[in-house]
C-alpha cells in the first residue's frame, strides 16, 4: 500500500512529532505514532522529521503506454458561438507544449450553430478541430456536453486536456475527468511538459502561501483547468490552417434530464478582467469611508476598483470585484494595491499584471515581493495627497 | 426525501506560511471551522427541508476524527443527521479519490434519491471540482454555480444558474447534485438550544469496511491519479524598487511616476 509509513523505533521523542504536520495528521496514540486521514501527502514529515522515521512508500502501478496518448487538447468554451477568450490563451499554451513533445494541437468545439466560430478558430493554429454541432447542444447542459467530451477523448486519445476555468469549464472538466478515472488539477498558474508527456502543473495549494507542483504520472488524459488571464493569448494568424473533423453523435447520447426553461444574456457589465487600470482595496485601508479615495483614484486613472477577499467579505465591494483564487484573475497594465498584504491566494489572481504598485505601511508585507514599485507608507495619508496633486495638475492644464 | 450536504473542515486561518530555509509549513493556530462556502449549502438544505414535509437533512464530511467538530456545528444549525467518513486509508486523497469516497459513503447510507448539495469551493483547496465528480460517480445530473432555487416540488428543482455569458433557469429532476454559490442565502447562526440538545449525541462514523467498494486501492493516495511532486514558497523574480519617506514625498513621487508612464494626463 502506498502512503506514509511510520518507523516507530526511529522516533526518539514522541512529543515532538505531532508538530511536524501542519494539518494535524500525526497522532500519538498509546505510545505509537499514526498518520490519520488529514494527511495531504505534503511529505514535510519525511523531510523534516527524525531521520528514517517517516517514509513514503510508493505503490507500483501498472504502467500505461504513454505513446498511445497523443495530442494536446483544448476545450473551446463558447456561448451562442462566441468563444471565451480563455480558450485562445489555452490554444497558445497548447501550441507551446505540443511543440516540445512533437504532438498536434487538437480542439473540441460543441454547440448548435458554430459556422462562424469554426471559421474564426482556424486562425489560431489548431491542427485538428473536432466539431460536434447539433441543436440539442444549444445550451450548456452537463450530460450531453460530458457525452461529447467523452466521445472526443475516446476518438483522439489526447495526452493532455486543457479546459478554461469558466463556470462551464469548472463544471464539465471534473465530470469528464471522473468518467475516465483520471487526474484533474484545477486553476493551474504554470504548465510545462516532460519528454514522456507528463504535464507539470503548478498551482497555489492548501489555502496558504505555498505552491504545489503536481503531476498525473499514471493516468491519461491529464486534465488541467486554467483561469482567464493566466496565460497570454496568441496572435491571430492571417491565414487559416488545420482540418475540421465533423462528428455526428447519436441523438440518444445528447439527451438531458435537465430542461433549460430560459436563457438570458447577462447585461454587458464591464468586468475587472477587462480593465486596463485597477485600484485594489485591502484590509489596510481600515475604514469603509476610505473607499471613496480609491474610487476617486480609479476614476482619475480611467480604471476600476477591485478588492481582496476580506474587503469583499466585509461587504465594501460587490463579489464580482474580488481578485484572487476565489475571485477573479486580472492582468491590467497598472494595478495599484492599497493596503493589501498580498497572500498567495490574492497574488495568484494578479501577479501577471504589467505594473504593480503596492502601498503598504508594513515594510515586510508579502505584496512587496511581487510589486514593481513598493511604496512603504500609510495609504490613508498617501492617497489624499496623491489625489490633491492630480486635481492640481488638471487645473494647471 | 433525503437532502445530503457535503461539508469540509478547513483551517480557521488562511495565513499559512512556509519557512523559506527549512521548508516547514507554519500555520498560526490550529483552529478549524466549517468551510465558509459550505454554510450556504447547509442553509439552502435547511430551507429546502422547511418547504418539503417529511424531508431530512444529513451532513457528511470526510476527514480525520477531529472533523467531527464541523458536524457538531452542522447539528447546531439544525441538520437532522451527520456522518463522519474517516479511515487512515483515506489519507492523501486528491479530488478523484475524495469524490469517490464521498459518493461511496452516500451509497452506504442507503441514499437512493433526493438532492445532494455542495458549496461552491473550499477555502483551503479552492478547486470547486469535488461536487461535479461526486455526481459523475453516482451517475446523476448536476448543476454548478446555482444562485437561487426557485421551486422544489414534484420531484424536481428549478434553479437559476450563472454561466459565463448567460443566466439560465433550469429544471433538474431528482436525484441530482447542486453546487450553490456564495450568497444564495444568508447562513443562520448555530443555535444554543440545538447545541445543548446535540451535546451528547454520537456522531456516526463510516470507515472503509462500511463502503460498498472496499478495495483500498481506490482510496487515499492509492486512488489518487494526481501526485504532489513538491511544495515550495512562491518564487519572485520581480525587479522592484522600494520607496520610503514621508507620505507627502511618496505621493509626489507616485504622481510623477504615473504621469511619466502616461497613466495620467
Amino acid at each position: 500500500m502506498a502512503g506514509i509509513v511510520v518507523h516507530q523505533d526511529k522516533i526518539p521523542d514522541l512529543s515532538a512529532v505531532a508538530a511536524l504536520c501542519p494539518f494535524g495528521a500525526i497522532e500519538v496514540n498509546d505510545g505509537s505514532v499514526l498518520i490519520n486521514a488529514g494527511c495531504k501527502m505534503c511529505r514535510l514529515c519525511v523531510k523534516n522529521g527524525p531521520p528514517g522515521a517517516f517514509e513514503l512508500v510508493k505503490e507500483r502501478r501498472v504502467a500505461i503506454d504513454k505513446d498511445r496518448w497523443n495530442g494536446i487538447a483544448v476545450y473551446l468554451d463558447q456561448t451562442d458561438g462566441e468563444i471565451h477568450p480563455v480558450s485562445l490563451e489555452l490554444l497558445g499554451k497548447a501550441r507551446e507544449l505540443a511543440g516540445k513533445v512533437g504532438h498536434p494541437v487538437i480542439a473540441l468545439l460543441a454547440g448548435a450553430s458554430m459556422g462562424k466560430a469554426v471559421a474564426e478558430m482556424r486562425h489560431y493554429g489548431i491542427d485538428k478541430l473536432y466539431l460536434y454541432e447539433h441543436p440539442l447542444l444549444e445550451h450548456f447542459r452537463i450530460e450531453p456536453y460530458a457525452a461529447v467530451f467523452e466521445d472526443f477523448i475516446k476518438r483522439c486519445q489526447p495526452a493532455v486536456a486543457l479546459v478554461g476555468g469558466t463556470a462551464i469549464g469548472r463544471s464539465l472538466a471534473p465530470r469528464v475527468a471522473a468518467r475516465f478515472r483520471t487526474g484533474l488539477t484545477a486553476d493551474c498558474t504554470f504548465l510545462d511538459i516532460q519528454e514522456n508527456t507528463d504535464l507539470d502543473q503548478i498551482r497555489p495549494a492548501f489555502g496558504g502561501n505555498i505552491m504545489a507542483h503536481i503531476r498525473t504520472p499514471h493516468n491519461r488524459p491529464q486534465f488541467a483547468t486554467v483561469r482567464y488571464k493566466i496565460f497570454s493569448a496568441p496572435e491571430r494568424m492571417a491565414s487559416v490552417s488545420g482540418e475540421v473533423m465533423r462528428v455526428v453523435l447519436d441523438e440518444t447520447l445528447l439527451g438531458s434530464k435537465i430542461e433549460t426553461l430560459s436563457s438570458s444574456r447577462k447585461a454587458p457589465v464591464k468586468n475587472i478582467e477587462d480593465a486596463d487600470v485597477l485600484v485594489v482595496a485591502g484590509q489596510g485601508i481600515q475604514r469603509v469611508e476610505n473607499m471613496t479615495l480609491l474610487e476617486e483614484l480609479s476614476q482619475k486613472l480611467g480604471g476600476m476598483l477591485g478588492g481582496t477577499r476580506p474587503v469583499i467579505e466585509a461587504g465594501w465591494l460587490e463579489p464580482r470585484r474580488q481578485i484572487g483564487l476565489s475571485g477573479r484573475t486580472v492582468k491590467p497594465k497598472l494595478l495599484i494595491a492599497c493596503g493589501v498584504s498580498g497572500s498567495v491566494q490574492f497574488a495568484a489572481g494578479m501577479s501577471g499584471s504589467d505594473k504593480i504598485v503596492a502601498i503598504n505601511i508594513d515594510p515586510g508585507a508579502p505584496i512587496f515581493k511581487i510589486a514593481h514599485t513598493a511604496v512603504v507608507g500609510d495609504v490613508c495619508e498617501i492617497l489624499p495627497s496623491l489625489l490633491k496633486r492630480i486635481k492640481a495638475g488638471e487645473v494647471a492644464q | 426525501m433525503k437532502i445530503i450536504v457535503c461539508i469540509k473542515q478547513v483551517p480557521g486561518t488562511t495565513q499559512v506560511d512556509i519557512d523559506e530555509e527549512t521548508g516547514v509549513l507554519k500555520r498560526d493556530g490550529v483552529e478549524s471551522k466549517i468551510n465558509p462556502y459550505d454554510l450556504y449549502a447547509l442553509e439552502t438544505a435547511l430551507r429546502l427541508k422547511a418547504g418539503c414535509p417529511g424531508a431530512s437533512v444529513t451532513a457528511i464530511t470526510m476527514g480525520p476524527p477531529q472533523a467531527e467538530q464541523s458536524l457538531r456545528e452542522a447539528l447546531m444549525m439544525g441538520v437532522d443527521d451527520v456522518m463522519l467518513v474517516s479511515d487512515r486509508r483515506f489519507a492523501g486523497a486528491d479530488v478523484l479519490a475524495t469524490a469517490h469516497t464521498l459518493s461511496q459513503a452516500i451509497l452506504a447510507d442507503g441514499w437512493e434519491t433526493g438532492v445532494i448539495l455542495c458549496g461552491q469551493q473550499t477555502t483551503d483547496g479552492d478547486t470547486a471540482q469535488v461536487g461535479p465528480e461526486i455526481a459523475e460517480f453516482l451517475g446523476i445530473p448536476h448543476a454548478a454555480n446555482v444562485t437561487a432555487i426557485q421551486d422544489f416540488s414534484a420531484g424536481a428543482l428549478t434553479a437559476r444558474v450563472d454561466l459565463p455569458a448567460t443566466e439560465e433557469i433550469i429544471r433538474i429532476p431528482l436525484p441530482c447534485l447542486v453546487c450553490v454559490n456564495k450568497d444564495i442565502h444568508t447562513p443562520r447562526l448555530p443555535s444554543y438550544t440545538l447545541k445543548k440538545a446535540s451535546r451528547g449525541r454520537k456522531v456516526r462514523m463510516v470507515t472503509l469496511a462500511d463502503l460498498p467498494d472496499s478495495d483500498p486501492a481506490h482510496y487515499g493516495l492509492n486512488g489518487s491519479p494526481t501526485q504532489v511532486i513538491r511544495i515550495f514558497p512562491p518564487e519572485h523574480h520581480v525587479e522592484h524598487e522600494r520607496w520610503e519617506g514621508d507620505p507627502e514625498a511618496l505621493a509626489g513621487r507616485l504622481y510623477d511616476n504615473l504621469r511619466a508612464e502616461k497613466f495620467l494626463a
